[in-house]
């Protein structure tokens, strides 16, 4: 196992590495977040006011479509110059792989929501200070049952056709359960009466999600991807 | 195999012929009257969904598995069904809820919100296999897989969510002359369904030849 756990630090490092060079998905996914910011804050703003739960439903929302823009860019780094394939030609097991590329992806859509989980909060007026670890909690285990299905999806779609439209297609009805849960925890967080209990509930239920995701795409990557 | 399908379709045919006497026939709900018999056919479409819903996901592991060509056509055909089913579920359900809770949708309740989020998982099957290109059927396989593992938190999911709709417990609560309705409706389901899911089968089949066929004569 400490073998598996070794390939998949050295693939995420190889990752961070590459993306350390140029930075181009952590600051093409990071000004796309902020993007998503300003239009939701058009629908969600009502007389100067944000809606109920808006601060919640933006920050997921933002977190979502960032990552798919992250997951989307990250695999087609791998298919312009065919890298995937000698990856996969490594002789290191499937699930190391799989491991790896989400281990990268999870640092990256973590830098990313530092920053835009603080400036939701400035600008939506939520009570990020109220329960930080909770909050903390929340995005992290929310952050990684989409990663989890995202990695294994656009992985898969790599070789496919209309992989851009598809990955998103695909994404977000299964990670619905993930994305329901993240919104109706963290808006529990924010509310104006807060219920930690229901945050609570919410963040156990993220972590039984990631645990079935996470095991389902561990079991799936290696006979779906092996050409 | 298949031979069995002309017989399945005449006897789904007079099943589904006698049920809407049978449904006339029924005892009026005391509190919803006329608009509870939908109920007839939308929990006999619901379960058919799910039971396609299963038959793709467990399919779709023995293609992956094992890479039987007949697992992947059998997946494709039960994912199509659980559209098409699902599609009576979400149509019919609405209808009632208009006249029982006076809204046709609600967001605040997790088994709409699941099963429409299952039924667009299997939509999301169908377009990958349509626009994936070659290879997407491995592809698909993952899909349906995953959709099966969402089923158990569609059902289980009215316990921990608030919710409106009625739970599960009210079918076996039924009275009896509600209860024979409703299973001999559920029967005429399985029957069609039984036909449909091994005539779209050998449909699949039929193509995979022919596609195979034309490569064979390409080269």
């Amino acid at each position: 196992m400490s073998g598996v756990l070794r390939a998949a630090w050295l693939i995420a490092r190889k990752d961070l590495r590459v993306e350390a060079r140029n930075r181009e998905i952590a600051y093409t996914t990071l000004f796309f977040a902020m993007s998503c910011v300003l239009i939701f804050a058009f629908a969600f703003i009502v007389e100067g006011q944000p809606l109920a739960d808006a601060a919640a439903g933006i920050l997921w929302v933002a977190v979502t479509f960032s990552g798919t823009l992250a997951l989307g860019r990250a695999f087609e780094r791998e298919r312009q110059s065919e890298t995937l394939r000698a990856l996969l030609l490594a002789p290191v097991e499937r699930a190391a792989i799989y491991l790896g590329k989400l281990l990268a992806l999870l640092t990256l859509m973590i830098g990313v929501e530092l920053v835009i989980v603080p400036v939701i909060g400035i600008l939506f007026a939520a009570p990020l200070a109220r329960a930080p670890w909770l909050l903390a909690s929340l995005v992290a285990t929310g952050t990684v049952g989409f990663g989890a299905v995202g990695t294994l999806f656009a992985a898969m779609l790599v070789r496919a056709q209309s992989r851009d439209v598809l990955l998103p297609v695909l994404l977000y009805p299964m990670v619905a359960p993930v994305v329901i849960a993240g919104v109706r925890g963290t808006a529990a967080l924010f509310a104006a009466e807060p219920d930690f209990a229901a945050a609570g509930t919410w963040l156990t239920m993220l972590v039984f999600f990631d645990a079935v995701f996470v095991t389902l795409a561990l079991w799936l990557f290696g006979p779906v991807m092996r050409e | 195999m298949t031979r069995v399908v002309p017989f399945l379709l005449v006897i789904a045919a007079l099943m589904f012929m006698r049920a809407p006497f049978m449904i006339d026939a029924a005892p009026y709900e005391s509190t919803m009257g006329l608009v509870q018999k939908i109920f007839y056919f939308h929990v006999p479409a619901a379960i058919t969904t799910f039971l396609s819903v299963f038959v793709c996901g467990i399919a779709s592991a023995i293609f992956l598995v094992r890479r039987k060509r007949m697992a992947d056509h059998v997946a494709v055909a039960a994912a199509e069904l659980a559209v098409l089913f699902g599609l009576m579920v979400i149509v019919t359900g609405p209808l009632w809820a208009r006249k029982a809770w006076g809204v046709w949708w609600t967001w605040g309740d997790a088994r709409l919100v699941m099963t429409f989020v299952m039924w667009m998982v299997f939509v999301a099957y169908l377009l990958l296999r349509k626009f994936g290109g070659p290879g997407s059927e491995v592809l698909a396989a993952a899909a349906g897989i995953f959709g099966m593992v969402l089923v158990p938190f569609v059902y289980w999911s009215v316990n921990y969510w608030r919710t409106v709709h009625p739970s599960t417990d009210v079918i076996r609560t039924l009275p009896p002359e509600m209860s024979s309705v409703l299973s001999w409706c559920i029967y005429s389901f399985f029957v069609l369904y039984a036909a449909l899911l091994l005539l779209r089968t050998q449909l699949e089949s039929h193509r995979a030849s022919l596609d195979e066929a034309f490569l064979a004569l390409e080269d």
